[in-house]
């Protein structure tokens, strides 16, 4: 070989996913959410959809995905998820937002490739719900075997979690939880939630003038010393100054209205209110204010505050124009995010379009990453999960999941696989019993150690 | 006087003997047997009086035309705490579980509110009946089989009991966050002993109880009138007669064998519930005929190296090992949602589970599991008028419930729900 094409070819940049690669995807129902739904193909280059459409031609040397029968859908994208995370909530103070999943992700956990079985691609790791003010969130592509890094979507906006009601009130009652020390932790009311709000955003305001007064004094050329640094503070800052986006978990109507008065009153936004159960109650006020939500479909009554819930919530939302998504908040419900959004066609009678974008462009829009994922269109993300059926239905289940036009899952590939793991995996068993075994068999020491040990034990 | 008394007997025989209703011009899906195109149902009594293609209108019927739309039988959901509970985490509106480890005197169909919000929500979707069963402790105490409509129990009941529910003894590890997580010491067993000694005594208990009950049914025998009865043993007196079922509670597979070695050992009638491995015993409940209640087909599988779909692949690996089924939601709860008991069926489709075995495992398999197979779970003369009235496939989310009968009489299919839609939408 040439040694300066070598030298060239080395100089690839081999491991940009999907780089290089040219994938058509054949012979699909393509429901692009956005655009409509046709019979056709999708053109797939370099990670990112290049064209799409009833006649697309196959470049040469084009790798091909016969879908014949078969549904294309955008990834699917949960706006609420705990996977991949080694821990959720730090509940010792009601004020947590110096914490943060990013520090947390765990790309071993299992349930990222079962999410991924279940044809979602994006996710928003959220932190748990213990405090008025909770830890940093982190949005990940499901891509299951790369390492903490590589799970990231590179370029979201980063969020944070708020929790509103029940559950960051818990730990100022008697008994406390979430791993409240011995002894109360204010708040123990919806008031109380309020008030920590308030307080952190006062103090926000206080540390966000320090640094202006000191920017300030070094723009007019003036000797200066920086605050001290507050990474407690600093995210809430980046609220304020609309850098970071809230992510509010809230149950009931009068807790929405008051957290919607607090962000105007501190002239911030309210991305999403998570949960938001009794939002079909306060429909006109969300959309007022701009929040988006993210609900259940269906969940209720397993706690006072979810006694109201309603099945009708995403349709009613989406009604009165407030920007609806579904989530999950359960790795078990992830993996058929899909049929959830069917449930607001039965209930409320949303259309095919508008249900399949509960879970799509929807959630997308919500943190502002549709410009990359969330519906089949060119210029995006090949992010897409291919159904044997129509995904609306019980019946469907994925085939083949897609990331930056890597193929991440199929099923084929899963059920090929399954009797050389079990081989593997019964060979390490039998290892381990042989090794117990042997151990056992060992001679106890004497105590004057007139036994010598065997070599070699670990 | 006599003149009102006429009044009031007439009145009472018109309500008793309310008209015959038609169903007519539906597609029919008996589940029992084929399908039938254009069909009619006549229900007389709450009863199924006639299913077929044609049906004479008798005299007064009042007739209700159906074309387009389709008849199934009522939907069964074979594990539930609905009207034991109202909201899961509030203590004061939870009657599921009572003190103390055996309870076989208790029955859940004394504490089922018949007012409760869950009914009129779970039925919304095609659930016509339910088994209500207390939990906690050994056993735990009688679980009811009843219709999802009803002023009364009594109205509601169609078996109190259906079974006695047994939560077979397993090695209980502390909780994680318990204060048990202290690093062994020497001298002091270890918390998995600990759990252990506990299991081998309870399993001692329950053999003992078992015994108990046995010597009090010789003891009872051979007394007099003056016998002085213990309401707890007579509470198994059925049990051990063969009359009552034990629903029994084992998950992984040594659980579930033991469960089997004990039903043998006492000569109990056993159902086995949740069973999560209850594929890795499947030639065995076979041979023994134990039906199995499923643990919802929409849950995580087991252990992190399962394949992904175990939890959806196992109805059909169970189906085709010739053991016999029935879905259940094990609601209400956050995610166990009754009213989503279709589609607990219908998942396990996609992976395997053939179409016709997954709908009669939430009507007819279930109905026969609780010893109802004569009175509900198809659409066949003879049985409780509970149908179902939709546009389409019931295990399918997109499919509407547009009407519904239990034991006859049309059922209002407005709820909490929906009401709450209707107001807000109006806002």
């Amino acid at each position: 070989m040439n040694r300066r094409v070598f030298f060239l070819l080395a100089l690839l940049p081999v491991s940009l996913p999907g780089a290089g690669q040219t994938t058509v995807i054949r012979n699909a129902t393509v429901l692009t959410v956005t655009k409509g739904t046709f019979q056709g193909s999708i053109l797939i280059r370099d990670g990112k959809i290049v064209e799409a459409g009833e006649k697309v031609l196959v470049p040469e040397g084009a790798r091909v995905i016969d879908a014949g029968g078969q549904f294309v859908m955008p990834g699917i994208i949960d706006c609420h998820s705990h996977i991949a995370a080694d821990s959720i909530n730090e509940g010792a103070v009601a004020v947590s937002s110096m914490v943060g999943i990013e520090d947390v992700l765990n790309p071993d956990d299992i349930d990222i490739y079962r999410a991924l079985a279940g044809g979602v691609t994006t996710a928003n790791i959220l932190h748990g719900s213990a405090n008025p003010i909770g830890g940093k969130c982190q949005v990940i592509k499901t891509r299951w075997g790369k390492d903490a890094q590589g799970l990231i979507f590179e370029g979201a906006m980063p969020g944070i979690k708020f929790a509103l009601g029940e559950n960051p009130k818990r730990a100022g009652a008697p008994g406390g939880g979430f791993g409240a020390t011995p002894g109360l932790r204010y708040p123990a009311s919806r008031m109380g939630v309020e008030d920590v709000i308030r307080e952190a955003f006062t103090e926000a305001r206080a540390y966000q003038k320090e640094w202006r007064d000191y920017q300030a004094k070094l723009d007019r050329h003036e000797q200066a010393i920086p605050p001290r640094r507050d990474l407690k503070l600093e995210p809430l800052v980046e609220v304020l100054e609309g850098k970071r986006y809230v992510h509010a978990h809230c149950y009931r109507a009068d807790e929405i209205l008051m957290l919607l008065r607090v962000a105007d009153d501190f002239g911030f936004k309210i991305r999403t209110l998570q949960h938001v159960l009794e939002g079909y109650k306060v429909a006109k006020e969300i959309a007022a204010h701009g929040a988006g939500a993210s609900t259940f479909s269906d969940w209720w009554a397993y706690k006072a505050e979810a006694f109201d819930a309603i099945p009708y919530n995403a349709a009613i939302m989406v009604r009165k124009g407030v920007l609806v998504s579904l989530n999950s908040d359960s790795a078990e419900l992830m993996r058929h995010l899909n049929t959830e959004a069917a449930k607001a066609m039965k209930y409320g009678g949303l259309d095919e379009t508008e249900a399949l974008s509960l879970v799509t462009i929807n959630p997308a829009k919500q943190l502002s990453i549709e410009g990359r994922v969330g519906s089949i269109e060119p210029g995006k993300d090949a992010d897409l999960t291919i159904f044997d059926k129509h995904p609306l239905s019980n019946y469907a289940k994925v085939t083949k999941v897609l990331i930056d036009g890597e193929v991440y899952f199929d099923r084929e590939k899963d059920l090929e696989e399954r009797p050389g793991k079990e081989v593997r995996k019964k060979a390490l068993v039998d290892k381990l019993k042989a090794q117990e075994k042997k151990e056992r068999k060992k001679p106890e020491p004497t105590e004057d150690k007139k036994t010598e040990e065997p070599g070699g034990v670990q | 006087m006599k003149a009102c008394l006429a009044i009031f007997f007439t009145l009472v025989s018109l309500r008793a003997a309310s008209p015959d209703i038609l169903l007519r011009g539906a597609t029919v899906h008996p589940v029992s047997g084929p399908e039938i195109a254009d069909g009619s149902v006549l229900v007389r009594d709450g009863k199924i009086a006639e299913v077929g293609a044609r049906i004479a209108v008798p005299k007064g019927a009042r007739v209700i035309e159906l074309k387009g739309l389709h008849i199934y039988p009522g939907m069964i959901d074979s594990a539930t705490e609905i009207g034991l509970t109202e909201i899961e985490a509030v203590r004061e509106m939870s009657d599921i579980s009572e003190i103390g480890l055996f309870k076989p005197q208790l029955r859940a169909a004394t504490a089922v509110n018949p007012a409760s919000e869950h009914i009129p929500v779970t039925r919304a979707n095609g659930i016509t009946s339910v088994i209500t069963s207390p939990g906690g402790g050994i056993v735990a105490g009688q679980s009811v089989l009843m219709h999802l409509s009803g002023w009364t129990m009594e109205d509601m009941a169609v078996r109190a009991p259906a079974a006695m529910r047994l939560e077979f003894p397993r090695i209980r590890m502390p909780n994680r966050f318990g204060a048990s997580e202290a690093p062994e010491t020497p001298g002091r067993p270890s918390a998995y002993a600990e759990a252990k000694k506990r299991y081998e005594q309870q399993l001692r208990e329950l053999n003992d109880f078992m015994e108990s009950a046995r010597r009090y049914r010789q003891a009872k025998a051979a007394a007099g009138a003056d016998f002085e009865t213990d309401l707890k043993l007579e509470a198994m007196l059925p049990v051990l007669d063969g009359k009552l079922p034990m629903l029994i509670r084992a998950d992984k597979e040594k659980n579930i064998k033991e469960a089997i070695a004990f039903a043998d050992k006492q000569k109990v009638r056993m159902i086995l519930e949740h069973g999560e491995e209850a594929w890795k015993v499947a030639a065995e409940l076979k041979a023994r005929n134990i039906p199995v209640v499923l643990p919802p087909t929409f849950r995580l599988p087991e252990e992190e190296d399962d394949p992904y779909d175990k939890p959806f692949s196992i109805p059909g690996e169970l189906s085709k090992a010739g053991v016999k089924f029935a879905f259940a939601s094990f609601g209400p709860g956050s995610e166990d949602n009754p009213r989503n008991l279709p589609y607990e069926a219908a998942v396990a489709v996609g992976f395997g589970l053939p179409y016709d075995e997954a709908l009669k495992a939430v009507t007819l398999y279930a109905a026969q599991i609780w010893g109802a197979g004569d009175e509900l779970g198809s659409i066949e003369k003879g049985k409780w008028a509970d149908l179902i009235v939709t546009d389409g496939d019931p295990l399918e989310t997109r499919t509407q419930i547009k009407q519904m009968f239990i034991k006859g009489a049309p059922v209002d299919l407005d709820n909490k729900h929906h009401r709450l839609y209707e107001k807000y939408l109006a806002r």
